[in-house]
């Protein structure tokens, strides 16, 4: 079943030039894409190629200038109201940076219960206990619902991330960079972490990143996207194994990769242990 | 080994902190030689860019440091800032993460990179923006003699890593520290810095420090490694020795969770 | 470029308008009927009507506003009084042009403007410079406490103490009377000295924490710790490096605070009886002679609002991030 469907979004941004030019700047020409009901799409590229605003105008956290964003079977991209409220409940975003995305003054419980008291919805056993049980689901300890972001580490804090935006059962996450700014153990466990949800919920994810290694470990497709277009789209098996696209070409190349004749004997000396 | 070109030796760097004096690196040691580069990697808090930043005496105010750092035979830990000078963009010169910042705004490229020259090699500016010149097409930016009058801000995130590895090599060093240069750019632009760097290396014989979280990253570049953790050296060898047989845990978990483009996947 | 500078000024003009306006309804329908006040004690009614057609009162008032438009542009008629442009109509009180009395006026103000400016720049700038190399120190600890002071005085309080010390009891400055330079320039320093000092003190202390707090963030900034990388030292690395960009915001807050203070600094001006246009102001307040407190709101806007153009125009050419790249 088809859950997002974006269709011919374009966002042009009027930059005021020097000195009261102004300019139009087109970061996303013409994207079109489907997200199927528990599945996981990364949109990757380097910087400037559009992804972000993609997943901005995908959240409706911006309008795109033309296009459309059909959500659900109902086109959400002027919504308003009542209409926005409840694709908020159904979409939620894990943004990069996971401690200048959460206050700084609230408790843990106050983050990831936020949610709920914005949409309204009152936990049958209460907000402590509803807290407690997300922090179970993505591997914090529950002991710390009263605790504050700054007491967190990195990889925990984007675990707070994750469970705020689990409060309301969304349909689909939208994960902007969100384990990019991790060290590589954790980003592992945060990536296990995030597949290990989708296989207990169904939810989808659209998965926004720069680095290809990572997204390879996560979604089923991906599209390909420079200079504001999806140059391709496919599986990850056809976009990874046998990409038809020159940049995507170029793009895989570029991936540094650790020695293949060491990494290989490294392995060898493993299994044999 | 005498004929070491960089060597430090049980290198310890102490910060004050809120609470009380903190060894961000403890006892580190290790070599690099002429043509030669070392990589260290290390995850955040590994403590690899304060062993850098040590070497030039560059740490923050009221950091302490002990242990011993030797360019060619010449001690420089315990130097003070007047007696670093001349060693700093000179003999040992650095290479910074983010291109952007760490180029002053208000000023042409030409003038930063003709500021430092002219302090070690004095001159007139004339020769110098020679030199310069000379300096920016070795990194291959293209239209350099016009190039070199304009801003950092007008530079793209490469070109602006590549004016920064000109400066750093104008003076033709015998070492160069690059910390992280590669991390804030994209991966294409990633690959040409890495390839330029290893080439410059070779044609210079400049030894290199090159200090990175991503150890993908360094097996293309490194012949040494030092892998460090919260400010200890964890295992240090030759690149083939740490990736094909790596000898302490922490590397082995390291190199197990870095995500691979090429092979098998679980599904 | 110059495309940019006309749409500048074209704005410019639109705010003097609506600064005019406003000030002109203001006075002009929510004060004593002018024409009474002209008249004084022994009036007729015949009188104030003459005077009121004279004064053009006795038309609507967007009909006076454009005729004092007119005036500034083109001059105008006072009966058979000629005003000739640029003209802002005479005083109520004493009858004088009032386009003369702020000419007159004006260069006691700029005097005052000036030598302050110089004062607190020199002073704020190298008290917050030294502060900020020499952070955390006696020195600087001492010199922050003193302009967290300076703030915090009122600067009458400082020239009403001052004027007691210096004029009264010690008498080694004369009274300020304002002198021409050119007839005594020592007794023209001497005037100036003290309204320097009290109108500088303030502005120093404020311009001392903020070089203090901006050369500070500049220290840490990436590229200074390039420079130092680079083996920079002495006065090459602290003028490029750390003043450059530190200063160069302070120009621009600068710029805005001394056209302010071209329009007049009234208390001081009051206080030491310089005859500026902070004191003309205060007098025309005081005896609400309307055409002149017009005069000098208008002075004042337009000088804050010129100050504005003249420091963006100006920042572009500090800041290269800013600057038009033609490509």
């Amino acid at each position: 079943m088809t859950l997002l469907q974006v269709q011919g979004v374009v966002k042009e941004f009027s930059t005021p030039g020097a000195l009261g030019r102004k300019s139009t700047f087109t970061a996303v020409d013409d994207v079109s894409f489907d997200v199927e009901l528990g599945e996981t799409l990364a949109v990757v590229g380097e910087s400037g190629s559009g992804k972000s605003t993609t997943a901005r105008i995908a959240a409706r956290l911006l309008e795109p200038t033309r296009g459309t964003v059909i959500f659900d079977g109902v086109d959400v991209t002027r919504a308003r109201g009542k209409e926005l409220a409840r694709f908020r409940n159904d979409v939620q975003v894990v943004f990069q940076d996971p401690f200048s995305s959460l206050n700084p003054r609230y408790t843990v419980e106050r983050i990831i219960t936020a949610p709920l008291s914005y949409q309204g919805i009152k936990p049958a056993e209460g907000y402590r206990a509803a807290a407690q049980e997300l922090m179970e689901r993505v591997g914090l300890n529950p002991d710390h619902c009263q605790r504050y972001p700054a007491q967190f580490s990195g990889g925990q804090a984007q675990r707070i991330g994750i469970a705020r935006a689990l409060a309301v059962n969304p349909k689909l996450v939208i994960c902007d960079e969100a384990v990019s700014a991790l060290d590589v153990s954790i980003q592992a466990q945060v990536l296990e972490l995030l597949m290990r949800l989708q296989a207990e919920s169904g939810f989808s994810y659209i998965f926004i990143a720069h680095d290809l290694a990572v997204v390879r470990q996560i979604c089923h497709r991906v599209a390909v996207m420079n200079q504001g277009r999806i140059v391709e789209l496919g599986t990850r098996e056809q976009v990874f194994g046998d990409p038809q696209d020159d940049y995507t070409r170029t793009l895989l190349a570029a991936v540094p990769r650790i020695n293949p004749e060491w990494d290989a004997k490294r392995r060898q000396r493993k299994v044999t242990l | 080994m005498s004929d070491e070109l960089f060597v430090v030796e049980d290198l310890t760097v102490t910060t004050s902190t809120g609470r009380g004096p903190v060894d961000v690196v403890k006892n580190v040691s290790f070599t690099v030689g002429r043509d030669e580069t070392l990589g260290i990697v290390g995850e955040s808090g590994s403590g690899k860019s304060m062993t850098a930043l040590a070497v030039l005496g560059l740490l923050p105010r009221g950091a302490r440091t002990s242990g011993s750092v030797r360019l060619d035979g010449t001690e420089l830990l315990g130097r003070s800032d007047r007696e670093l000078r001349p060693i700093r963009g000179n003999a040992i010169s650095m290479v910074f993460q983010d291109p952007l910042s760490s180029l002053n705004p208000y000023y042409t490229v030409g003038l930063q990179i003709e500021e430092m020259y002219r302090t070690h090699r004095g001159g007139s500016r004339k020769a110098a923006r020679q030199v310069v010149i000379e300096a920016l097409e070795q990194v291959r930016i293209p239209d350099a003699g016009r190039r070199i009058d304009q801003y950092p801000h007008q530079f793209s995130g490469g070109m602006r890593q590549r004016v920064m590895i000109a400066m750093a090599l104008c003076c033709s060093p015998s070492l160069l520290i690059a910390d992280e240069p590669t991390t804030a750019l994209d991966v294409t632009v990633q690959a040409q810095i890495l390839e330029l760097l290893a080439e410059l290396q070779s044609t210079t014989g400049t030894g290199m420090i090159f200090i990175t979280h991503d150890l993908a990253v360094i097996s293309s570049i490194a012949q040494r490694v030092l892998v460090m953790r919260s400010g200890d050296p964890v295992e240090y060898g030759t690149a083939e020795q740490v990736f094909s047989d790596p000898q302490h845990d922490y590397t082995r978990m390291l190199l197990d969770a870095v995500p691979r483009i090429d092979d098998e996947v679980a599904s | 470029m110059t495309r940019y500078v006309l749409a500048r000024l074209g704005g410019v003009v639109v705010i003097l308008l609506a600064v005019c306006l406003f000030t002109y309804l203001i006075f002009f329908k929510l004060s004593p009927d002018p024409a009474v006040m002209i008249c004084g004690k022994t009036c007729t009614p015949e009188r104030i009507d003459s005077i009121r057609s004279v004064l053009g009162l006795n038309q609507p008032i967007l009909t006076q506003f454009g005729e004092f438009l007119r005036g500034i542009v083109a001059g105008r008629d006072y009966g058979a009084v000629h005003c000739p442009a640029p003209c802002l109509g005479y005083s109520f009180q004493t009858n004088e042009s009032v386009w003369s009395m702020l000419t007159s006026r004006l260069p006691v103000s700029i005097t005052v403007a000036v030598g302050a400016a110089v004062l607190w720049l020199l002073a704020g700038v190298i008290g917050g410079l030294v502060s900020a190399v020499k952070q955390g120190t006696w020195w600087d600890r001492t010199a922050m406490a003193l302009a967290l002071g300076g703030v915090s005085v009122p600067n009458y309080v400082l020239a009403l103490v001052l004027q007691y010390v210096l004029v009264v009891k010690l008498q080694v400055l004369p009274f300020p009377s304002a002198p021409a330079f050119g007839d005594d320039p020592v007794l023209w320093f001497e005037s100036y000295l003290m309204p320097w000092v009290v109108l500088a003190v303030g502005y120093a202390c404020l311009y001392a924490r903020l070089t203090r707090s901006n050369v500070i963030d500049t220290l840490s900034e990436n590229y200074y710790r390039t420079a130092r990388a680079k083996g920079l030292g002495g006065a090459l690395i602290m003028r490029r490096h750390a003043l450059r960009p530190a200063l160069t915001p302070i120009a621009t807050i600068f710029g805005m605070d001394f056209a302010g203070l071209l329009g007049g600094a009234l208390i001081t001006e009051t206080v030491f009886g310089l005859n500026g246009i902070g004191k003309l102001a205060a007098d025309s307040i005081a005896k609400n002679d309307q055409p002149v407190i017009m005069a000098v709101t208008l002075l004042a806007a337009f000088f804050v609002v010129i100050g504005n153009v003249v420091v963006d125009l100006v920042y572009t050419a500090l800041d290269p991030r800013v600057r038009v790249v033609s490509a």
